[in-house]
């Protein structure tokens, strides 16, 4: 470009071009991050509201003062912290289950050879595009003839037999990693067992904890499996919990109280996100390029 | 992988021995460190899914044996009304939200994607409700579309519109899940920005040398050049917009007048509703089988219009 005819004129004019664009896409971020925002912000503020400034015309933004009670109602008028307490049960049991079986079965995949085990892969892979809802029927029916519904064990035990998604991304991890550290251990006499967890395991950490922060998204957003297994009203998870509160007459209509409830269940992965946002993105851009 | 063995060929029988042995014995290792996925695919995946085929021949209602009773399911299937309405709700509700929300996440990419202070921070607010779906948001979307006092018929009164009753208007009902279910585009705007940072750089230097406009240079370098990322988003979009539950569940309930009975609402009211196992398990295997043909007309489409870099023509635009 320095072969142009004008090259100050145009290095002038391109720089405006550049900073009018930039301009042009902050504003279109900042209003699309306001739509984006806007829902949060309305339920803040109807969680803040008294009963009576609820169904206003127009609406009050900023309720003044601000109802900080209606958390308290919101926890305290079910027993909130049952609910709680079972989810982190489920989320702890499917986490764990779910890292070991995963990785034990990727480092499978990734390293050691044995007859079949490509077919195994492209079936497992395969698994992925398949819709749950043709397993549901025969599993739920298997459950049942266990005995186990109404129980945690459907929405635990699944996830000590791997999951098609993280076994993918661990050993696309696992393969990445030089055969050299595993070499010397053997020749120190390590087995594969103790090769996967002395060596593997700690190497992996960073996909471990992406696996760790999907699986708990995932489990504690969950709302069909819980919903069809669990029947008692002690074992429910917020999730299904949340779903009785619209009609339930504790809470019934009462939209501040809904809305202070929503805000307090969202805020776990709110929380994990903030913290974490780095093995959230590094899981779903992991999966995509590879695709 | 198990090119190891090749040189012992010539040795003596002792050695081959030694190694097949020990072949044998990481084969063994290799069974048992896969054998949790080997076992889920038995237990959980290819043994349901044959169990599910059964099941669809039968009547089943959990208290009496399974009945027999050939393709009467897939006969009352076919001419249930209801039936095909839920179809008709989920095939709409692919058709439009599935382009929409690729065409609104690619926008939002190649906006983040520009050169910029600031646009992680956007990257993260654009990708939060991904991460806290379910049923709060369902039911803070219920809120929402409040027709008298929810905040978008409130801003559309602003602007002089009054908004319809959305969630019980059947007109309205499915547009209102669609407009929701572009809150959650966030998963799907990350992995295009992972596709839009791998097109390398001086493909567009050279365009514009050539005098390309930005149009153009969309057309031609950005579009062929993460055609296999919208290839994967859309296979994903597609499978999910037809296993799409909770949101319907929770706001609708499948109504009004069945406006958003989806496909998987109405498996979900057969099964555990009114007991009827093996209709479930019929209405399973049709949503499987259409699930499994529009994946393959994508997979088998795909040469048509997407662009690898390893079979890159001679010619270059």
């Amino acid at each position: 470009m320095s072969m142009h005819t004008n090259p100050r004129v145009f290095w002038q004019s391109r720089r405006v071009q550049e900073q009018l664009t930039s301009l042009l896409v902050l504003l279109i971020a900042l209003s699309g991050s306001t739509l984006v925002l806007l829902p949060f912000f309305w339920m803040l503020s109807t969680s803040l509201k008294q009963a009576g400034e609820v169904y206003l015309s127009p609406p009050i933004w900023f309720p003044n003062p601000p109802q900080w009670g209606n958390y308290i109602q919101a926890v305290t008028r079910v027993p909130f912290h049952l609910y709680a307490w079972n989810t982190s049960v489920i989320v702890t049991l499917v986490t764990v289950g779910t890292l070991l079986s995963c990785s034990i079965s990727a480092y499978g995949f990734a390293r050691l050879a044995a007859p079949g085990k490509n077919i195994i892969f492209m079936l497992l892979l395969s698994t992925l595009m398949l819709p749950g809802a043709v397993t549901l029927v025969p599993t739920y029916l298997l459950f049942n003839a266990l005995g186990w519904v109404n129980s945690y064990l459907p929405l635990t035990v699944p996830a000590f037999f791997g999951n098609a998604f993280f076994i993918f991304l661990l050993r696309q991890f696992y393969l990445t990693i030089p055969r050299e550290l595993e070499e010397a251990a053997t020749i120190d006499g390590a087995s594969v067992y103790q090769i996967w967890w002395h060596i593997m395991m700690p190497l992996s950490y960073p996909v471990l904890a992406t696996v760790v922060v999907f699986t708990f998204v995932g489990t504690y957003n969950d709302f069909f499996t819980p919903l069809i297994y669990l029947s008692d009203e002690s074992k429910r998870t917020i999730a299904v919990a949340l779903s009785y509160f619209q009609g339930s007459p504790r809470i019934g209509p009462q939209m501040h109280l809904l809305m202070a409830a929503v805000t307090i269940s969202i805020l776990p992965p709110l929380i994990l996100f903030v913290a974490a946002q780095r093995y959230f993105v590094r899981g779903i851009v992991m999966t995509g390029i590879k695709g | 992988m198990e090119t190891q063995t090749s040189s012992p060929q010539l040795a003596t029988g002792r050695l081959g021995r030694s190694t097949s042995r020990k072949r044998r014995s990481e084969a063994i290792h290799a069974y048992i460190f896969m054998s949790p996925a080997i076992l889920g695919l038995l237990l959980f995946t290819l043994g349901p899914m044959a169990a599910s085929l059964l099941l669809s021949f039968t009547e089943y209602n959990i208290i009496t044996d399974p009945e027999w009773i050939g393709i009467d399911n897939y006969v009352e299937l076919f001419n249930d009304r209801l039936f095909w309405q839920s179809l008709r709700v989920s095939a709409i509700y692919s058709i439009v939200s599935v382009p929409l929300g690729l065409s609104v996440a690619l926008a939002l990419a190649i906006l983040l994607n520009h050169k910029m202070r600031g646009m992680l921070i956007f990257r993260s607010v654009y990708y939060l409700p991904t991460v806290i779906s379910g049923v709060g948001v369902a039911m803070l979307w219920r809120w929402l579309f409040n027709g008298d006092f929810g905040l978008i018929n409130v801003l559309l009164r602003r602007v002089g519109i009054q908004g319809p009753n959305w969630l019980f208007d059947a007109n309205w009902a499915l547009a209102a899940l669609i407009i929701a279910s572009l809150w959650g585009i966030g998963g799907t705007m990350l992995i295009f920005l992972a596709g839009l940072q791998g097109i390398p750089q001086e493909l567009y230097e050279a365009a514009e040398i050539d005098g390309a406009g930005r149009w153009r240079q969309f057309r031609s370098i950005t579009l062929p050049m993460i055609s296999h990322v919208t290839f994967f988003n859309l296979v994903l979009g597609v499978i999910g917009a037809l296993q799409v539950f909770t949101d319907a569940y929770v706001m609708t309930g499948g109504g009004p007048n069945n406006a958003t009975l989806f496909l998987s609402v109405y498996l979900y009211r057969h099964a555990f509703q009114f007991l009827h196992f093996g209709y479930a398990a019929a209405v399973a295997w049709i949503l499987f089988l259409i699930v499994l043909a529009l994946t393959l007309l994508v997979f088998k489409s795909s040469p048509l219009w997407v662009y690898y870099e390893s079979e890159r023509p001679g010619r270059n635009a």
